[in-house]
């Protein structure tokens, strides 16, 4: 277990972390997401006591990292930078940590065995591929066989083979009762992996929920219509309660609807349609969705419909709530406008 | 302030304290490795500094480079000295000039000890696997010293048993004045005393070792190879260059001192050949010096190393 308390990190002006309060709990994979640069590195390097945090702090299992007795029997991690000597034979950089934890010789042999490495204990790590370095950093991080494990951007540089095994890899791990942290840029991966999903964005938590409950409150779905006559239309479908919405090409989107209703409500009333489809938005759409309003957590609350999900832990701050002041709240934009347009005033 | 969260009364503390009992929400029992695990200690980390400093080929490298240049330069300078007539120098000096470039790489491979780990991100490694940092730096320090230690004092023996076996022949010729090389003669023959020996291997394996264990708390401090051997190579040569050109009568205390202080006037004082006006100068007491300054500076790197972020 990993509780993070109003973690704060500043470097000069930049709160690359601010205020994290959350606990990644054993038994599951937990997907830790955020834009590149959200302060996902930083996070892991305060947790690993690398990095001093400003303010807050990290207990892993309820102790600092400092005073762990046999920190790689605790925790196990890859970090993003490889932290690996070039030069050093992969066997003997794995013996030096074995040693310096006083981890018997054969776990060297083990670990190498467990990411496919055996074939090139004795190469030197300078010439791996981005995919072997990969590797020998998570046999580094199962050496100590440790209760947790953190794993940053663990499918970087990985082939298609290569990322199917982390991932059984990492869902067996927490299976056997470890925490098993993991961070990722990529939505779709974490979908696949993570059962809990801790998301951030400008250092700030956005959620922290389970995964399935991330995908019901934000893979919103839409009926998309498109026709000759959309003004007409618009108006049927304002008479029967729905809402539609002006779409890209001149299509009308509108939520809630089911499409048998709209089709049956055209045919009624004889107006052509020239599509009628059910619209599924990604979950990495909704993911991007959640990180871009992060910039606009400092000017005003987006409110209505798009406010992020209320996280499921009572530890958990509201980022949305208890700052923004009421009544700030703006009419929610149409619906994927929002992100496009608050990227493009980003950059 | 944020102790007081985890331990008192703060409410969303309490079901994970509760958790932490082995109440587990989803039902899975926490993992337990099989692997027995014993609590680190200082003997640890020198084991693994240990395996770490052999299993680099820059070790083999700057230390065979090293031990060739003192005993292949030691070597050639006692071969040109050599024949019937004594030169003037102290039986065992001729092995300073070997280790004057000898200590070029010694001086690398303390440095490199450190800053090898924070150039390629091992230090990230190495200090999750040992979050005490001070224990790190001792351990690495230890290991290192002992190796350049026993490695540098193996070439001086070597070259002193040379320099002794092809001039310890040699005569006194008839034109030196025996009262100024008193002690350097025995019955005609050039003979070496036991200070000279002392110094000229264990004490220059003692200087240049302490001048490595400088480099090492130097590449701490800077954390950067080339940085960090910059400055030990000014350390070294400046005093002495900055001398060689200070000739106004002002400036003739300032010259003294540089050259009497000189990292390289140390070494030669254990070979008996000082370049500073003390001509009885036997070097001990500047490796005390350097000493002192190595333990202050290793102090320093260490303050720093609890300091920063990695």
């Amino acid at each position: 277990m990993i509780e993070l308390r109003d973690l704060t990190k500043r470097y000069g002006d930049k709160l690359a972390v601010d205020g994290l309060s959350f606990t990644v709990r054993p038994g599951t994979v937990t997907g830790f997401l955020g834009p590149n640069g959200a302060g996902k590195s930083t996070t892991m390097r305060m947790v690993l006591g690398l990095d001093e945090p400003t303010r807050g702090d990290v207990r892993i299992e309820g102790k600092r990292y400092a005073e762990l007795r046999e920190p790689l029997h605790s925790i196990g991690a890859l970090l993003e930078a490889k932290g690996v000597h070039g030069g050093r034979r992969a066997h003997d950089h794995l013996l030096c940590l074995a040693q310096s934890n006083g981890i018997p010789e054969r776990r060297v042999g083990e670990a190498l065995e467990m990411v496919g490495l055996q074939d090139v204990a004795r190469k030197r790590p300078k010439g791996f591929s981005l995919g072997m370095g990969q590797r020998l950093g998570i046999a580094a991080a199962l050496l100590g066989d440790p209760r947790i494990l953190m794993f940053d951007e663990p499918v970087n540089g990985l082939d298609p083979e290569g990322i199917h095994w982390i991932r059984t890899l990492m869902q067996q791990l927490a299976r056997e009762g470890r925490t098993v942290f993991v961070s990722s840029h990529l939505m779709s991966e974490m979908a696949q992996t993570a059962e809990h999903l801790v998301v951030i964005g400008q250092g700030k938590l956005l959620a922290d929920t389970s995964m399935s409950q991330f995908i019901a409150e934000n893979s919103r779905t839409h009926v998309r219509v498109r026709t000759p006559e959309p003004e007409r239309m618009r108006d049927l479908l304002t008479e029967a309660g729905l809402r539609p919405v002006p779409g890209a090409e001149g299509a009308l989107e509108v939520d809630d609807g089911d499409a048998p209703r709209i089709g049956e409500l055209a045919a009624a009333h004889g107006v052509v349609l020239h599509e009628l489809s059910t619209q599924r938005a990604s979950l990495e759409e909704a993911f991007m969705r959640l990180t871009a309003q992060s910039v606009e957590y400092h000017a005003a609350a987006p409110g209505g419909t798009h406010a992020p999900p209320v996280p499921q832990e009572g530890t958990a701050p509201h980022p949305g709530g208890p700052q923004s002041p009421p009544g700030a709240a703006q009419p929610p934009p149409a619906w994927g406008e929002d992100w496009q347009d608050r990227k493009g005033r980003r950059g | 302030m944020s102790i007081q969260q985890h331990d008192g009364q703060a409410a969303p503390g309490a079901p994970q304290q509760q958790a932490a009992q082995g109440n587990w929400p989803n039902g899975i029992a926490p993992y337990s490795s099989p692997i027995p695990m014993a609590r680190t200690h200082l003997g640890h980390a020198l084991v693994s500094e240990w395996t770490k400093i052999r299993t680099v080929r820059s070790t083999v490298w700057t230390l065979s480079v090293m031990f060739a240049l003192v005993v292949g330069i030691g070597f050639l300078t006692a071969l040109g000295l050599s024949g019937d007539d004594f030169t003037g120098q102290p039986l065992l000096a001729g092995g300073l000039f070997g280790l004057m470039l000898g200590q070029i790489c010694v001086i690398t491979l303390g440095v490199l000890v450190v800053t090898s780990e924070y150039g390629t991100g091992m230090i990230r490694t190495t200090l999750t696997a040992c979050p005490q940092r001070g224990r790190v730096l001792l351990a690495k320090a230890v290991v290192f010293f002992g190796l350049a230690f026993v490695t540098t004092t193996l070439a001086c023996v070597l070259t002193a048993l040379i320099n002794s076996a092809l001039l310890g022949d040699q005569t006194r010729p008839s034109y030196v004045n025996a009262e100024d090389f008193s002690g350097s003669f025995e019955g005609g023959k050039v003979v070496a005393s036991g200070g000279e020996w002392l110094g000229a291997t264990v004490g220059a394996g003692l200087y240049v070792a302490l001048l490595g264990l400088l480099s090492l708390a130097v590449g701490a401090l800077l954390r950067h190879s080339a940085g960090a051997i910059t400055t030990m190579l000014g350390v070294v040569l400046l005093p002495l260059v900055m001398a060689l050109f200070m000739v106004g009568e002002a400036l003739q205390d300032v010259r003294r001192m540089l050259l009497e202080y000189s990292p390289l006037n140390g070494l030669a004082s254990l070979y008996r050949i000082p370049m500073s006006e003390d001509q009885d100068a036997t070097g001990w007491p500047l490796l005390g010096g350097l000493a002192i300054v190595t333990l202050a500076v290793l102090a320093a790197a260490y303050a720093l190393l609890n300091k920063r972020d990695v």
